[in-house]
């Protein structure tokens, strides 16, 4: 008996832990250092991107410091650079993009997987997947060829009329932006001299719908984005509600749920964590993309008070300048790419750990 | 003593899978304060048989249910009839533990409340713990009530669907299998409330294993292909069948 415990203590190191072998043969060793190498490999490559463009930024780091970053003029000419246009440029056309595509995309996707019959479910999804397949250069084209004419006619003036500056709709989307961001603008004016005054803001968040109708714009990019994400974000949450074991969607009918209630507790409160992901996937390809957004926003490097209005993304400004740019203006437009960069890494990294706290929940 | 009542009639229940006919027109009663177990070999209809008691068959695609079940005097078939309703008053207890996952123990056992609408957090909180008392969950939960429903363990899990259920009060509880995926222990335990319930509560019971419908139920139906041989006091079913069929089945000689 003794003698049998202490065969088995032999196993066993100090802290109680079994000491295995491992990988005894040479084809093991080699195949764990290949995949270690492609791990690190990664990590290096973006390490080495961010350093890159941390050079070629730097001239204008030195000049203008953080405040690039925050500031809302882009001067060639006089050699005066600021990136806010821009930052607002994406983040306004991807916030825009988020909103259209977002609930359609859930509503596709819970048709595919809830209510539809199996085959059309099967070609309506393959279409959608389609759609993520088409190049952005032909979803610029599209744009320019047919929806910028369409909103320019059509959407825009419509939009101008029932929510523009002179309309009741625009003065109450006024009062309440204004409302909400004062509280920013307050804590600004104590640090600037310069900080907008609520009757400013009032004239700025009443013109969100101003005219005139320009066809291209910021408005035109986000909706051209939305359909860009829609594959995205639709395959990515369908795949999601799929994982949903049937017996959750019974546990939820069987209580006495309708249809929709069964989907809402069983469904979408358990996939929340995995829908965010998606959306943020979504979020980082309207972000980045380039072409499509080039083509539709009408490249004006100001923040207009209107939506409507044409704008530059922080990719379309690279796109159109980086060609005839030199010295500062070079510089300029990489500190541009460096924020993008910065700005995507952060929203990934935010979406983790949401998605990873609602995991532990 | 008065003549109990039958809260269930089910009549000629035939039900499809697409072209399959998996019920042949079975008829049952089912009494108040009553376990009623079905017994069968697999595929023999009565998981099917159970679902079409409180409509939940016919939300698979492509299935079809004809006959009538009278619940407490009324069609739960007839058109008028709105299933929602019907579910509302016939709970039912799953094969698999399917706690809602994303939900805390609490919410878990509150749903069927808040779809009734019920939101007035103390009277939830009440029902929420006579619900976990009945199903004899409440002293190891208590003080996790806000942690994830699916992070227990499957005998618990399994107390908790019934608590969610309960919570709810339905004159039925239909049961299909609910002990088939639980350790001995667990089984004892739901077998325990079973019995419980009956002083409340109409039981209908698919199971697989004979000495559990021996143990817990007071009548017992057996099934073979889509049809029901035979339906009887428990006590005679299995130690004096009328039909040879059931017979073999209850002496393992099939199944």
């Amino acid at each position: 008996m003794n003698q049998a415990l202490n065969g088995l203590r032999s196993l066993f190191t100090k802290d109680n832990t079994i000491r295995v072998p491992r990988d005894t043969h040479l084809s093991d060793r080699l195949f764990k250092y290949a995949l270690r190498f492609n791990a690190w490999l990664i990590l290096a490559m973006l390490l080495a991107m961010f350093l890159f463009l941390l050079e070629l930024s730097w001239p204008t780091l030195r000049e203008f410091g953080f405040s690039f970053f925050i500031k809302n003029t882009w001067n060639p000419p006089l050699d005066e650079y600021g990136a806010l246009a821009f930052i607002y440029g994406t983040l306004g056309t991807s916030f825009i993009a988020l909103l259209l595509s977002v609930p359609f995309s859930l509503g596709v996707a819970l048709f595919l997987t809830e209510l539809a019959p199996k085959s059309i479910a099967k070609i309506v999804g393959f279409f959608v997947e389609m759609l993520a397949a088409i190049p952005s250069v032909i979803y610029g084209l599209w744009g320019i060829f047919i929806l910028a004419p369409i909103m320019q006619k059509t959407v825009q003036p419509t939009l101008i009329g029932l929510l523009g500056p002179e309309t009741l709709s625009g003065k109450i989307i006024g009062s309440l932006f204004t409302a909400l961001f004062y509280p920013v603008a307050f804590v600004y004016s104590l640090v600037a001299e310069n900080a907008a005054s609520i009757d400013a803001m009032f004239d700025h968040f009443k013109n969100t719908f101003g005219g005139p109708a320009f066809g291209v714009g910021m408005l035109s990019a986000g909706i051209i984005l939305s359909i860009m994400i829609t594959p995205t974000i639709t395959s990515i949450t369908r795949e999601v509600f799929l994982t949903i074991p049937k017996g959750n969607r019974e546990a939820a009918l069987g209580l006495g749920a309708t249809r929709w209630e069964a989907i809402r507790i069983s469904v979408l409160k358990a996939s929340r964590p995995g829908v965010i992901g998606a959306v943020i996937l979504g979020l980082g390809r309207a972000l980045g993309e380039t072409m499509a957004v080039t083509m539709v926003i009408g490249n004006r490097n100001e923040i207009d008070s209107s939506i409507l209005a044409p704008a530059q993304s922080m990719a379309s400004v690279i796109a159109n300048e980086y060609p005839e740019a030199f010295d500062l203006q070079l510089s300029s437009l990489a500190a541009v790419g460096l924020a993008l960069f910065i700005i995507s890494l952060l929203i990934n990294t935010a979406a983790r750990l949401i998605v990873w706290s609602m995991d532990r929940r | 003593m008065s003549e109990p009542k039958a809260l269930l009639k089910i009549r000629d229940i035939n039900a499809w899978f697409g072209d399959k006919h998996v019920l042949k027109g079975p008829s049952l009663d089912a009494f108040e304060n009553e376990v009623l177990a079905l017994i069968g070999p697999s595929g023999c209809g009565k998981s099917t048989f159970i679902r079409t008691i409180n409509r939940l068959h016919e939300e698979v695609p492509g299935a079809r249910v004809s006959g009538t079940i009278e619940f407490d005097g009324e069609n739960i078939y007839d058109p008028g009839v709105d299933v929602v309703n019907v579910r509302k008053k016939i709970g039912m207890v799953f094969q698999k533990p399917n706690p809602f996952p994303g939900m805390s123990i609490f919410d878990n056992v509150s749903a069927g409340l808040r779809l009734q609408g019920i939101r007035r957090r103390s009277k939830l909180a009440e029902i929420v713990e006579s619900s976990l008392k009945k199903a004899a969950l409440w002293d190891e939960v208590k003080d996790q009530l806000n942690k994830p429903g699916v992070g227990l363990s499957g005998g618990q899990q399994q107390r908790l669907c019934l608590a969610r259920t309960l919570a709810v009060d339905p004159p039925v509880i239909l049961m299909d299998e609910p002990t088939s995926a639980l350790d001995p222990i667990s089984t004892a335990k739901i077998e325990e409330l079973i019995m419980e319930l009956k002083a409340d509560y109409t039981v209908v019971i698919v199971t697989h294993n004979m000495q559990q419908a021996a143990r817990i139920s007071n009548k017992t139906a057996f099934f073979l292909l889509g049809e029901v041989i035979e339906h009887d006091k428990t006590s005679r079913l299995f130690t004096n069948p009328s039909d040879k069929r059931t017979e073999e089945y209850i002496t393992g000689r099939f199944g």
